[in-house]
């Protein structure tokens, strides 16, 4: 399988990769290649240009940034899973990021660009909402911070702004709360039917709040806000209760492997086991 | 449109005018001959033109020639030193990790990634079973039912610490 012919462009600077954006109505940005070049080589996609951000020097990093871990929007999720700085700062990303696809996709694959796809299906999105992470977009006219429950908007679809591409992803330290993401594999693909994350505060034996985003039952991931404010100020004994409201009203999708209404009692169980693993994380 | 690139493959530098559009895949098997790396899926998904692109395992159906302009690449031909097998390579023949042999390139990449990168080989352990059918987890065997492949990779884990430790001593 072959692609479609393109003009092909890889810009050493950001700015450039602005420019050429702008320089075409087809244009589409090449990261990781992950999602892109299959959906080319299937010809659901046929840009008549394609930037390739790989020349781009300065794009890869995980690097503290005050309270926040900032990570460049062509860092590999192999490179977000093996991070020590996430391990020791917010470790849910790694966790989410190890859980990605397979190890080929994982040393190619971004998170700029798996975050820009905003697949569904993907796992970045629920680690992304449940941090309350921020995603930096850079176009011609400057640069602006988008947060991460401002960012997803529908199935494949994002926020930015034609002639915009995200230069990094700011996530907060977690330090004092704990995390997970739990997830139900399609056996196949990797994908998640369901994936859950969530970063749990304790005080005094009870939750003090719990921050839940979840991917693969709608069309783009969302914080269960329902399950949330059932958790604050009450103890373990409460989290399958408030779970069981992880879908409360989500339109979810169904498929010919998980009907909407089994990917909802998904959302309920990988919510409980989300949520309780972030408070054992704590321990 | 086509451009020039450049890509270290094995050790040796193939130059070629290539269309965006050829895949780094067609490029090792076509314009360099090296035919060792194989063509399963085209989607990504079974692993069988894994090589190495800058010492890390990649689907080569999945990354454009162009984007390896100026890179090294390890194709299986490549991993023999001086005439030796590599060690995962005699793990494949002497465990029988085979059988009709088609996945067997990318089997032997993505299991040459794995040892170089897991934790536990580092630290001189044989990783376990477990580790090894993660780290083969983007690649499909419709043979073997892959019990020969993780013992395969067992046994190489093992010849590599005891080298590193002869080595070593």
């Amino acid at each position: 399988m072959i692609p479609a012919n393109f003009d092909y462009q890889a810009p050493s600077s950001v700015e450039q990769a602005i420019a050429l954006l702008e320089s075409s109505h087809e244009a589409k940005l090449l990261a990781g290649g992950h999602s892109l070049l299959p959906a080319m080589k299937l010809r659901l996609a046929e840009p008549a240009l394609l930037i390739d951000l790989g020349r781009i020097p300065g794009l890869s990093y995980v690097r503290e940034a005050g309270a926040q871990v900032a990570l460049g929007a062509m860092t590999t999720h192999a490179a977000i899973a093996e991070s020590p700085l996430l391990a020791s700062r917010s470790p849910l990303l790694s966790r989410a990021a190890r859980q990605i696809g397979d190890v080929q996709v994982r040393n190619r694959g971004t998170i700029g660009g798996s975050i820009a796809h905003a697949d569904p299906a993907a796992d970045y999105p629920a680690a992304l909402l449940a941090l309350d992470a921020e995603i930096v977009a850079r176009g011609r006219k400057g640069e602006r911070t988008i947060p991460a429950r401002e960012f997803f908007s529908g199935l494949f679809s994002t926020t930015l702004l034609s002639g915009e591409l995200i230069t990094e992803i700011r996530v907060p330290a977690t330090t004092g709360a704990g995390t997970s993401y739990a997830k139900f594999h399609h056996p196949a693909s990797g994908f998640a039917v369901v994936g859950v994350a969530a970063v749990v505060k304790m005080a005094s034996g009870k939750i003090q709040s719990a921050a839940i985003g979840i991917t693969g039952v709608a069309d783009h991931a969302y914080r269960a806000g329902a399950a949330e404010r059932a958790l604050v100020n009450q103890p373990a004994s409460a989290i399958a209760g408030a779970c069981s409201r992880a879908a409360e009203g989500v339109d979810a999708l169904g498929d010919h492997f998980a009907s909407a209404e089994y990917r909802k009692h998904l959302a309920a169980v990988y919510c409980r086991r989300a949520v309780q693993e972030a408070m054992a994380a704590k321990a | 449109m086509t451009k020039d690139i450049k890509i270290k493959i094995n050790g040796v530098e193939h130059r070629a005018s290539v269309e965006p559009r050829l895949l780094l895949v067609h490029f090792l098997r076509e314009v360099a001959g090296l035919t060792g790396t194989h063509i399963g899926c085209e989607t990504s998904l079974c692993g069988a033109c894994t090589v190495m692109l800058e010492g890390r395992a990649v689907k080569s159906c999945t990354v454009l020639a162009v984007q390896a302009d100026g890179a090294s690449v390890t194709t299986v031909e490549g991993l023999a030193q001086s005439g030796a097998l590599h060690p995962v390579q005699e793990g494949f023949w002497e465990e029988h990790g085979l059988q009709c042999g088609y996945c067997t390139p990318g089997m032997i990449m993505a299991a040459a990634d794995l040892l170089e990168h897991s934790p536990a080989a580092a630290a001189g352990a044989t990783p376990g079973d477990l580790e090894i059918r993660e780290g083969l987890g983007g690649n499909i065997c419709r043979c073997t039912g892959y019990q020969n492949i993780v013992a395969a990779v067992r046994s190489a884990a093992r010849k590599m610490n005891r080298r590193k430790k002869a080595v070593a001593a």
